[in-house]
């Protein structure tokens, strides 16, 4: 059954949402692939890199966040794991007729807290007003300009590079879903909504040589490492008993029908450095609020017949697919 | 098939119960048990409680959730 | 020590999926066989309830609610999701309960509950049904296409797949008690073990099961003491069978089944979903080279159809075995 509409799945990060970029806009807009995804370098303009995003999540205020603080650090976030020091944000608004003066400001002082907090200032922005049932609530779009300080590449993996993650996984996905309408399920599980620049400043001025990194958003773990381990022709072994994760977002996972490896995280990075690198790498994480469950999860192999694998703690290894791009609660 | 997990009553109004298990916590109907009460384990599935669980059963299975996360060994 | 070869099949696709990601296939001596049975209620569903589930999403004004495995299972043409992209109001919900809550919420929409799954599931549905009678609810109605598991184990036994014992579900026998394998064990020599989901009870129910096999000892036992109780739940099975009659019923693959399905008693006649919207009777049409009928048999692992990883991939599914998590077909693709 070939697609001729757009669906759900479209939006997830995962595979048709690849596909859509790649088979679609991108040949249209002329561009190369590469330059859609996180930031891109401005042509003409040595060492500036340009990225933006786009925030429909909903409940606009969940445990751990709101749209205005995540809009904020998913820019800086794109921006850190280009390796770009983040220097300005623009935002657009798209405000649904009805949607309450008070709630706005709400999240307007949100986002203008998270700015400052991470020392971005936003310079510029849009305002417009689309009349009820024409957007849910509130839409908002970030752009963001940063100064390159090292140039990781989606297809700098090397073989032996092993696999980093900045923390535990899940907890923004679980924070969000539990909220939805007729679920009824409360969860002490707080989004990690948070700017990764400190942890990704800290690597570059320890000297750690960075191969690449990308932040595990929509889509999770998963499709980050499938993207990079395609980009870069290689395959990574992912070790799940090395993989941090709370208890109480396991369980919360399970009860919500979540593959924890897809889930979105809006705080986490994942970074690809040298072996010889890899525990320094780690200690310097360690030490940094937001770090403190740094930890080393896989490693890079010669590509194989399956890119991503994970070795299951009983020892089996189990293919890591792109997810499809729709979390599907299970029940069975 | 039949996804069900361990929880505790930690509040009954009529045939609905509030059930947690770390921290997280659910609705789930008692209609399908007789006398379940506040501190009860039950088996929770597709939002009913199907079955009773003993105190030592819960425990088993907290205790296999537990050694996953020992093995981990990550602390958060 | 047992030489000859072994075949142990387990019927829950929770069991599955706990083989799989634990990779005890691997740690299996050679002769010994894990098999897959039909244990998923989606992949069981057939292809005329597929069919005539989309005609009523498509219905204008209504709002069908169905667990989250139901979205992506391809019809002929279609599937819930992509009807959803095209209009339809399809809704995921985690529970029964919460269709009867939109109803209340919304009362100027029809909403139906798909209703899909073993015994596990089924006694919760009953209840809602019950609750929604007294309360005298009349915009909310089932599309019942709940099943049996016993019937099925017996029908794979008839089928010509040798099986040597089984790795009884955790979760219906929570309902049905271990007794309801008893029969079934004994009339085919088939010991049966009521097995937990963790790794380590599939284990020890393996050991248990074949100390059954090479000891002669047909029967039905629990390895699952923690959840499994003789007799089962009887105020649960009471009100199953206060509010649904046991039926003939289409599996997907194995054909009709005598008494192997629900439908509900005249009584609630108004809750049917099939009673109250017109559906027309659809064929069961089996995408063409698709064996998942033989898989859910037993009579052949998914590497063994010609679709499997080729045309049928978890991202394209052709047959339900792919589309859910719990299929067999699913569970082989991703821990191989």
């Amino acid at each position: 059954m070939g697609e001729n509409r757009i669906i759900l799945a479209h939006g997830g990060g995962g595979a048709l949402t690849r596909e859509l970029i790649e088979d679609t806009l991108v040949p249209l807009l002329g561009g190369s692939p590469a330059g859609l995804s996180d930031g891109a370098a401005v042509p003409g303009v040595e060492g500036l890199v340009f990225t933006t995003d786009s925030f429909v999540v909903k409940p606009l205020f969940f445990r751990g966040g709101d749209i205005g603080s995540l809009s904020v650090h998913g820019t800086i976030n794109d921006l850190a794991v280009c390796g770009a020091e983040p220097l300005a944000l623009s935002m657009a608004l798209i405000i649904e007729e009805g949607l309450d003066l008070g709630l706005l400001k709400r999240v307007i002082e949100s986002a203008a807290a998270a700015a400052r907090a991470c020392g971005v200032r936003i310079i510029t922005g849009d305002t417009k007003v689309v009349a009820r049932g024409e957007a849910d609530q509130l839409f908002i779009t970030t752009a963001g300009i940063g100064r390159r300080l090292i140039q990781p590449d989606p297809r700098n993996l090397h073989e032996g590079d092993r696999v980093l993650l900045s923390g535990s996984i899940a907890e923004h996905g679980v924070a969000v879903m539990s909220d939805r309408e007729g679920i009824a399920f409360e969860t002490p599980v707080r989004s990690d909504s948070a700017s990764v620049w400190p942890l990704v400043r800290a690597l570059i001025d320890g000297g750690i040589e960075v191969h690449a990194m990308r932040d595990p958003t929509r889509g999770g773990l998963a499709a980050c490492c499938v993207e990079l381990a395609e980009d870069s022709g290689v395959g990574i072994i992912l070790e799940e008993a090395a993989i941090p994760i709370r208890p109480e977002v396991r369980v919360a996972c399970e009860a919500l029908g979540l593959d924890p490896l897809t889930t979105a995280n809006e705080g986490k990075f994942v970074a690809f450095v040298p072996d010889r690198d890899a525990v320094g790498a780690v200690e310097i994480l360690r030490r940094i609020p937001g770090g403190r469950a740094a930890a080393i999860v896989g490693t890079v192999t010669r590509r194989r017949s399956v890119a991503v694998s994970l070795k299951t703690r009983w020892g089996a290894e189990r293919v890591v697919d792109m997810p499809y791009g729709e979390d599907l609660p299970r029940i069975c | 098939m039949c996804l069900a997990m361990p929880a505790q009553i930690v509040e009954i109004t009529g045939r609905r119960a509030q059930v947690t298990l770390l921290g997280n916590v659910r609705q789930a109907d008692l209609s399908l048990l007789e006398g379940a009460e506040v501190g009860d384990w039950v088996l929770v599935h597709a939002g009913f409680a199907i079955e009773r669980l003993s105190q030592e059963d819960a425990r088993q299975t907290l205790e296999l959730l537990a050694a996953i996360d020992d093995h981990a060994g990550t602390a958060v | 020590m047992i030489a000859r070869p072994i075949r142990i099949m387990e019927v829950c696709g929770t069991h599955t999926h706990a083989i799989g990601r634990s990779g005890l296939r691997s740690l299996m001596p050679p002769n010994i066989e894990l098999v897959s049975g039909p244990g998923c209620p989606v992949c069981v569903t057939s292809q005329s309830d597929i069919e005539r589930i989309l005609i009523l999403a498509r219905r204008p004004g209504l709002t069908l609610c169905t667990f989250g495995d139901m979205v992506r299972v391809p019809g002929l043409t279609s599937s819930l999701e992509r009807e959803r992209s095209a209009g339809a109001d399809i809704r995921v919900v985690y529970s029964a309960m919460e269709a009867l809550e939109l109803a209340g919420r919304e009362d100027g929409r029809e909403v139906v509950f798909l209703a899909v799954g073993f015994e596990t599931t089924s006694p919760g549905v009953a209840s809602l049904i019950l609750q929604a009678d007294h309360q005298g609810v009349a915009n909310l109605s089932f599309f019942i296409s709940h099943k049996l598991i016993v019937p099925a184990m017996e029908a794979v036994l008839q089928g010509g797949s040798r099986i040597d014992g089984f790795l009884a579900p955790g979760h219906v026998s929570v309902i049905i008690g271990p007794e309801a394998y008893e029969g079934l064990a004994i009339r085919y020599s088939v010991p049966c073990v009521v097995t937990g989901f963790e790794p380590a009870d599939v284990l020890e129910a393996i050991v248990m099961l074949l100390d059954c096999i090479v000891e002669g000892r047909p029967g039905s036992f629990v390895q699952y003491a923690r959840a499994v109780k003789p007799g089962g739940n009887r105020r649960a099975w009471e009100m199953l069978t206060r509010v649904f009659d046991i039926t003939d019923a289409e599996w997907r693959g194995l054909g009709v089944i005598p008494r192997s399905g629900l439908t509900l008693k005249p009584a609630f006649t108004r809750f049917d979903a099939a009673e109250r919207y017109p559906l027309p009777e659809m064929p069961s049409v089996q995408p063409p080279g698709c064996r998942c009928g033989d898989v859910l048999r037993g009579l052949i692992h998914p590497p063994e159809c010609p679709l499997f990883r080729q045309e049928c991939t978890p991202r394209n599914p052709v047959g339900p075995c792919m589309v859910s998590s719990e299929g067999s077909c699913a569970a082989r693709y991703t821990y191989g």
